[in-house]
């Protein structure tokens, strides 16, 4: 499996879980395909679960970034929630970890949206 | 692991197509030898993706998805070190070049975070243009860290 990524409402916040590998080619393209469908969709609050992502590379990354930039440029917010050690520290050595809002809990993910 | 395997020298060489499956191919490859070599799950996942990185810019960057040109990819251990080569055929580019990642000007771009990343995770990175044309790549993980 490459990656999977399956979309559900909770309240006014998409949740998007994200498992496999998000790496160049299948996976990043599939993580940037599922966030433009859902800027073009108006969505506002978009928490991407990637709890069950096993590895990510620099396209991946890219796809992350891309995807913030994108979400906030639509006047919407993008969060992270559930990091593996591995994810945490690749956004960590590439300074991206404190760009990100980064939530363990998917509740309190959900309620930093209000 | 006995300490015979661990240190057992070994070497794989292959000629891959220009394309996504032979990065995973070169990275499944490495994962072997570097398993065999006694790495702790954190170098091996450093590793791995340094492997990937690598192989990426020669089918993407090198040689374009090319079905015309190769990439040379070889992996070898001994008792003291791993050992990877990659060597595509494009046009090469200056890796000094390369913008900083981290800079804060680069940090919202979508791209150029691969040759920083293989810095990060191996001892040593080298870089070589080749005559007629291509780039080598090396890079070295020693096995009991200098």
């Amino acid at each position: 499996m490459s990656v999977k990524l399956t979309s559900r409402q909770v309240g006014d916040v998409s949740v998007v879980d994200v498992a496999g590998r998000i790496t160049l080619g299948e996976g990043s393209t599939a993580l940037r395909d599922a966030l433009r469908d859902m800027v073009s969709k108006n969505h506002k609050k978009i928490l991407l679960n990637l709890s069950e992502v096993s590895y990510i590379d620099s396209s991946g990354i890219g796809e992350l970034v891309s995807g913030f930039t994108s979400v906030t440029n639509s006047g919407g917010q993008l969060k992270l929630l559930g990091l593996t050690k591995r994810v945490k520290d690749l956004l960590q050595i590439t300074k991206l970890y404190t760009v990100f809002d980064v939530h363990e809990d998917e509740s309190s993910a959900i309620r930093s949206f209000a | 692991m006995s300490n015979h395997s661990r240190h057992e020298a070994e070497t794989v060489e292959r000629s891959l197509d220009s394309t996504l499956e032979s990065v995973d191919y070169a990275e499944e490859i490495t994962m072997g030898l570097a398993k065999r070599a006694g790495f702790n799950e954190d170098d091996l996942s450093k590793i791995g993706m340094a492997v990937r990185e690598s192989m990426v810019n020669a089918v993407v960057h090198g040689n374009r998805y090319n079905a015309n040109k190769k990439v040379r990819f070889s992996v070898s251990k001994d008792a003291e070190s791993l050992t990877v080569r990659i060597v595509d055929e494009g046009e090469g580019f200056d890796v000094e070049s390369v913008p900083d990642p981290l800079a804060p000007e680069n940090l919202f771009r979508n791209s150029g975070r691969g040759i920083f990343l293989i810095r990060s995770f191996m001892d040593d990175f080298r870089v070589r243009r080749l005559e007629p044309g291509g780039m080598e790549v090396t890079l070295i993980k020693h096995t009991v860290s200098k």
